[in-house]
């Protein structure tokens, strides 16, 4: 058998030290054991592969680079993207711009954590179990709804998987979704039903927030899920109270997506009668990283516990009557249940949940409803000035918290290309998702904003 | 130890914000006070120092890949370099939002392009998408992928995936999540696919084989070609579950052995954290007669820019927002630059060398089902130990915490009885792997000599084993004051 270029080699490697620095054994090492097992070759351990599908060939990617060489070419390339350090970030659109403090990134780094596993072993495993029990208390805190899973993929996976557990809970197969959800909330959730064949019907708006009439008329006893986003894609608080009465008079489960930060000031969804929470959890102390990885976080009644998918914590005792936590409710899940599991979820971010937990304790009651009121209040600000100009005009007259949208006079690109020129990176083409919203501009103002950054942004803007 | 809501105490804060600079105004008087909350969300409330110390103490609870061994099968604990850590942290990377225009975010764009590149190549693929956020994730898309697939070419009554009765648990939730119909193909005495079952599933209402090659027993199917050949002529399509692809870099290729689809587990075979449960990312390689219905956007390529590429109309959707783990990603991809062509196939050499070296000097020691050369991983039996000792592979796995291993992945797969399914990865130096097998071999006699000594492990760590049916129960899922 030959699967090396040289033949009859006892491996690829001939040199006298390891190809890599991440390889612990030696040349010697590896004849040694080779030795002690009784193979001649390393060629020998693989005789299971038949011939006919080894690589007779090296692989075609790019030889190894030193740690140096590594270092400087991803710098470089890192170079190539316009970052919110260099460019004052006005975008949000469910990514945004907070602050988080200097402690969480070297804590984050602690290895226990970063160079673990899924919780497996309880004994050796608390940190983990305990970081995931004290996020699903702060998660219940803040959604108030009492039962929270151990964090999900995203937002957007968040809310999928939410629509396929009303569906299954309510056994209906219809589920209705605002047209203020975040665009690729809602296309995720398209994808997810479109194979469980369950039809999503969305509901119109009015003044940015959801029609109540169009949600009363499209309600029927095939409904499952109503589902809304709150404050909602165009940063606009919803009245979700009304239409959780709605829901829950035809029997359907509501679900609305929150902004964990909005949640330290508005009411929380279950306090408004949500039967599930979900939400990106990436402001909690998650950098942008171009998208990911974030965490969506899900909290349910505790009438849907056994039925929510992903990774649980509880408490529990050891022999000895210490306090200590493990995974449990794990009949749910795929790994016991298979086929019949409420989702075949493996993991969750535990390392983004961990943060958001970092996240919370480190700003703690006091400093989430500061950063709040100050988005709160920054963004009323901008919006004020910008009307100011004459070249922006208001859309909508509903409450808003962080983001709101204005009509441009000029196009959004055009403007977005001149603002870039001034170091800052402009709002969301909103027109992309809702064509009818022509030069719709929805922009994000974060705590991190200063009034001279708002200011210069509102002059060049209007210019 | 404390909970942090338990060492909170009112007036202490570990934060510090610049005053608010725009004109302040109450909250009702931007916000009708009915959309308001009356009490603020019951957060910590302690010092910069107090939480420090909190995460610290909380870290030390916990076992990494830096603190010692971690053989758990099926999850490739490698090892996590360090600078792939530093090259995620740039600034350019962590610093920039999704939504930004296509020309500020052309070195990210670049970057998923050409690992792209180097994924489909290390796997014979012609086309991969970096948006699924972990092997299962993956999983679906795959299967998603191949539900389009047949429903495109008007070939509607497939509506079975075939699964090994090895697979892990994903395969089976992952396809009755894409609205499939699960059926298990029998493994035979070799722990291989039995042809004969395979075959009398074949039928036009097959829609695709689920596999994992190596599989859950560490075994190389030998009859893949054979495999492939049957489920394609069938009409169905190959899918190549990634969990174990440790084992073949640089050695033999999916896309070679007749698979369509194929998805990675960049956190177990490209080094990637598994960060105590996540982020992961499980990217998906079609082959090119797959490749439009791949998730959108993809990256692409006109003249020297790179873009977001959303004008596909087959494409199955979305399946989370944005673009993938992008971080996550640049790990994966420092990683494949740091090993090369070479490097990558060292590391299969090493895996499976390290692999059936714990394997040999086990065998006589504990049971093993099947005594063939393994691949990356090898899969023991503790009936020996239960049967004459009453010790169960549960209890042998909580005495080596007491010598400060991570034991073994248990009870999987789920056709071994009592499984000790055992993954050294290529980084271990054959000292490490010598000291976990002497401690394997005083288990084994601890079982014969000192059965309790083992049934009570473990004995050194800072709790002992959790009562988790009354946690099942009863169940306590957050703190309440």
């Amino acid at each position: 058998m030959i699967f090396c270029q040289q033949k009859n080699t006892k491996s690829c490697v001939n040199k006298g030290v390891n190809m890599t620095r991440y390889i612990g054994n030696t040349n010697e090492d590896r004849e040694q054991m080779l030795r002690e097992i009784g193979y001649e070759n390393i060629s020998s351990l693989f005789k299971s592969v038949p011939d006919s599908v080894l690589l007779r060939k090296k692989l075609d990617i790019p030889e190894a680079l030193s740690e140096m060489e590594l270092v400087k070419s991803i710098k470089s390339t890192s170079k190539e993207n316009k970052n919110t350090d260099e460019y004052v970030c006005f975008l949000g659109a469910g990514a945004y711009d907070h602050y988080t403090p200097s402690p969480i990134d070297q804590l984050i780094l602690r290895q226990e954590f970063y160079t673990s596993y899924t919780p497996y072993q309880p004994e050796i495993s608390q940190g983990t179990l305990q970081a995931i029990f004290e996020y699903q208390t702060m998660i219940s805190e803040l959604t108030g709804l009492p039962v929270s899973n151990a964090s999900m993929y995203d937002g957007a996976s968040a809310l999928a998987e939410a629509a396929l557990m009303s569906c299954e809970t309510t056994k209906r197969k219809e589920v209705l979704i605002a047209s203020t959800v975040h665009p690729e909330s809602r296309q995720v959730l398209y994808t997810y039903a479109k194979y469980r064949n369950i039809t999503v019907k969305e509901l119109a708006y009015e003044n940015g927030q959801v029609s109540l009439d169009d949600l009363k008329s499209k309600i029927n006893k095939d409904t499952a899920a109503v589902i809304v986003q709150n404050p909602n894609f165009f940063g606009i608080i919803e009245d979700v109270e009304l239409i959780s009465e709605i829901a829950h008079e035809n029997k359907s489960l509501l679900t609305v997506s929150a902004d964990p930060i909005s949640l330290s000031i508005l009411k929380s969804p279950g306090e408004m009668g949500a039967d599930i929470a979900v939400g990106e959890g990436q402001s909690l102390g998650n950098p942008l990283n171009f998208g990911g990885p974030y965490l969506g976080f899900m909290a349910v009644t505790e009438k849907l516990m056994r039925k929510m998918p992903g990774r649980v914590v509880g408490q529990t005792t050891d022999k000895d009557g210490r306090r200590g936590f493990v995974l449990t409710l794990q009949t749910r899940e795929q790994h016991i249940r298979r086929e019949r599991a409420t989702s075949n979820i493996c993991t969750n971010q535990a390392l983004n949940a961990l943060q958001a937990t970092m996240y919370l304790t480190f700003m703690g009651k006091e400093g989430l409803r500061e950063v709040a009121e100050q988005c709160l209040n920054k963004s009323h600000y901008t919006y004020n000035e910008l009307i100011k100009t004459g070249k922006f005009r208001p859309l909508f007259t509903a409450p808003f918290f962080k983001e709101f949208v204005v009509i441009s006079e000029e196009p959004v690109s055009l403007l977005n290309e001149k603002l870039l020129k001034n170091n800052i990176i402009g709002g969301y083409k909103i027109e992309k998702d809702y064509p009818h919203l022509k030069n719709g501009y929805l922009i994000a103002v974060t705590e991190k904003r200063t009034r001279e950054e708002i200011d210069t942004f509102v002059r060049k803007a209007g210019e | 130890m404390q909970l942090i809501f338990e060492i909170s105490k009112k007036g202490r804060k570990a934060y510090s914000l610049p005053k608010c600079d725009v004109p302040e105004a109450p909250v009702d008087s931007l916000i009708d006070s009915k959309f308001l909350r009356k009490e603020s969300p019951d957060l910590p409330e302690v010092s910069e120092l107090d939480a420090v110390r909190h995460f610290t103490r909380m870290s030390q609870r916990n076992h990494g890949v830096n603190s010692g061994f971690y053989p758990l099968g099926s999850c490739t604990m490698k090892y996590n370099p360090k600078v792939n850590e530093a090259v995620a942290r740039f600034d350019g990377f962590t610093k920039i939002h999704p939504y930004q225009e296509e020309e500020t975010v052309q070195g990210a764009l670049k970057l998923m392009y050409e690992l792209d590149g180097m994924l489909s190549e290390i796997t014979g693929m012609d086309q991969f998408t970096l948006q699924p956020a972990a092997g299962a994730q993956g999983e679906l898309v795959g299967l998603m992928i191949i539900k389009d697939y047949h429903l495109n070419r008007k070939d509607e009554k497939r509506t079975k995936i075939i699964v090994p009765d090895s697979a892990h648990g994903t395969n089976p939730a992952s396809a009755a999540l894409a609205g499939f119909d699960v059926v298990e193909v029998k493994s035979n005495e070799k722990g291989l696919v039995d042809m004969e079952s395979l075959k009398s599933l074949m039928g036009d209402d097959i829609a695709g084989f689920m596999l994992t090659n190596p599989n859950t027993l560490g075994l190389f199917d030998e009859n893949i070609l054979q495999i492939s050949e049957m489920v394609h002529e069938a009409g169905g399509l190959m899918y190549y579950d990634g969990a174990n692809a440790n084992a073949i870099l640089g050695i033999s290729r999916p896309g070679d052995m007749g698979f369509d689809i194929v998805h990675l587990n960049l956190h177990k075979t490209f080094s990637t954290p598994h960060g105590g449960g996540g982020p992961g990312a499980g990217p998906v390689g079609v082959k090119k007669h797959l490749s439009e219905f791949l998730p959108v956007p993809v990256v692409s390529k006109m003249g020297d820019k790179y873009y977001l590429d959303y004008d596909r109309p087959l494409s199955i959707g979305k399946v989370k927002s944005a673009y993938g783990n992008f971080g996550v990603l640049v790990r994966a991809y420092a990683y494949i630059l740091s090993m090369g062509p070479e490097g990558l196939r060292e590391v299969a050499e090493n895996a499976v060398l390290n692999a059936n070296y714990i394997q040999n000097k086990l065998k006589d020691k504990y049971f093993l089902p099947i005594d063939t050369e393994c691949m990356h991983e090898c899969v023991f039996s503790g009936i020996w130990q239960k049967e004459k000792n009453g010790v169960t592979t549960l209890d042998i796995a909580k005495r080596l915490l007491d010598f400060g291993f991570h034991p073994p992945t248990i009870y999987f797969p789920l056709i071994v009885e009592e499984a000790m399914m055992i993954e050294p990865t290529e980084c271990e130096t054959k000292e490490t792997l010598d000291e976990f097998i002497s401690v394997m071999r005083q288990i084994a006699e601890e079982a014969e000599n000192n059965p309790e000594l083992v049934k009570s492990a473990p004995h050194t760590t800072v709790i002992s084993r959790l009562d988790e049916a009354t946690a099942a129960r009863k169940p306590i899922l957050r703190y309440t004051k």
